[in-house]
């Protein structure tokens, strides 16, 4: 059994049920694990518990805010582009992975020939001279493992919805 | 567009301090509020000032689908110039894509696709390129190094 499936085992219809009440964020309200009890049916001690069970298993990545970087004046948002040998791919990435202005660090399939990458940076900035001086760092932190590397702004945002996650129609394979 | 100029000290504050180990107690909100120097109150006013402002995307659990049994990959499309507005509507009507945005470079459209499985990543591509006619380049990850990001306002 993998991994993987071993944890999907673990998710039954009480934790779906959280999981539905607070998808699109917590009550902000005083006792907010009230609120989802109160919402849900169940035991505010029950919610306390599970949630705090998601939380250590990485159901739950974390609890906090998802700031909208570019209502907070973090407007260039540069998604760097790496050509990383494939021998160096996990030293490089536990180098670049630990940067506190680099998010979301992949390996991803290079696509050639429009796409010759294989490792994702995305560095955010208050503006393109900042980001670009970041990348510039990393490339001399990345030498020669990376044979070239390039910068994608966003130029707008198309959608932010965040991940969705319906509630199961089906709830016979839980428990 | 409004940046953070204007932020004041206490929201900077706020969202430097919870970008993650919101507690799980009876009165996690006074617990954060204390250690911010401000009382509950002001605490949830300021939150939900700064989600229905939009300075935050949201407040609360951020799951991670795939251990849900889920799958994400992110993919793009070169989305011919005059097209590119189609191509927008056609792609963000699928409620499985989560993000998507415009990008500087031939792959000129790039999108998160999250769905309950991981065949349905496979099935929503194929709906894509069946409406657009154009070909999904996709990237899923191979290895991931780091997620999350802290802000310093």
């Amino acid at each position: 059994m993998t991994q993987i499936q071993k944890l999907r085992h673990r998710i039954d219809a009480t934790d779906r049920l959280i999981i539905t009440a607070t998808q699109d964020g917590l009550p902000l309200v005083p006792r907010p694990y009230d609120e989802i009890a109160r919402q849900t049916g169940l035991d505010s001690e029950l919610v306390k518990q599970r949630m705090s069970a998601m939380l250590t298993l990485g159901i739950i990545r974390r609890m906090g805010v998802v700031p909208n970087h570019y209502r907070l004046g973090f407007t260039a948002n540069g998604m760097s582009v790496w050509d990383v040998d494939e021998a160096q791919m996990d030293r490089i990435g536990a180098l670049v992975g630990g940067l506190d202005y680099v998010s979301h660090c992949y390996q991803r399939p290079k696509n050639l020939p429009l796409w010759p990458y294989n490792f994702f940076a995305m560095v955010h900035g208050r503006s393109r001279p900042e980001v670009e001086e970041k990348v510039a760092q990393i490339a001399d932190l990345v030498g020669e493992a990376s044979h070239s590397h390039s910068i994608l702004y966003s130029s707008k945002i198309l959608k932010k919805t965040g991940i969705r996650l319906k509630q199961k129609r089906d709830e016979k394979c839980s428990d | 567009m409004n940046t953070n100029v204007e932020l004041a000290k206490e929201d900077r504050a706020i969202i430097n301090s919870l970008q993650g180990g919101f507690p799980v107690c009876d009165d996690p909100y006074a617990q954060i509020a204390t250690s911010l120097g401000m009382d509950e109150t002001q605490l949830i006013t300021r939150l939900s000032k700064l989600l229905d402002d939009g300075l935050l995307s949201r407040f609360g659990p951020l799951y991670n689908p795939e251990r849900l049994g889920g799958a994400v990959t992110l993919a793009a499309l070169k989305v011919p110039k005059e097209r590119f507005d189609e191509v927008t509507e056609l792609v963000n009507q699928h409620s499985e894509v989560a993000h998507n945005y415009a990008r500087s470079h031939p792959l000129n459209m790039w999108f998160v696709i999250a769905t309950e499985t991981p065949e349905q990543i496979d099935e929503t591509i194929a709906r894509i390129q069946e409406q657009t006619g154009l070909q999904v380049y996709n990237f899923p990850k191979q290895k991931e190094y780091f997620i999350g990001l802290r802000f310093d306002l």
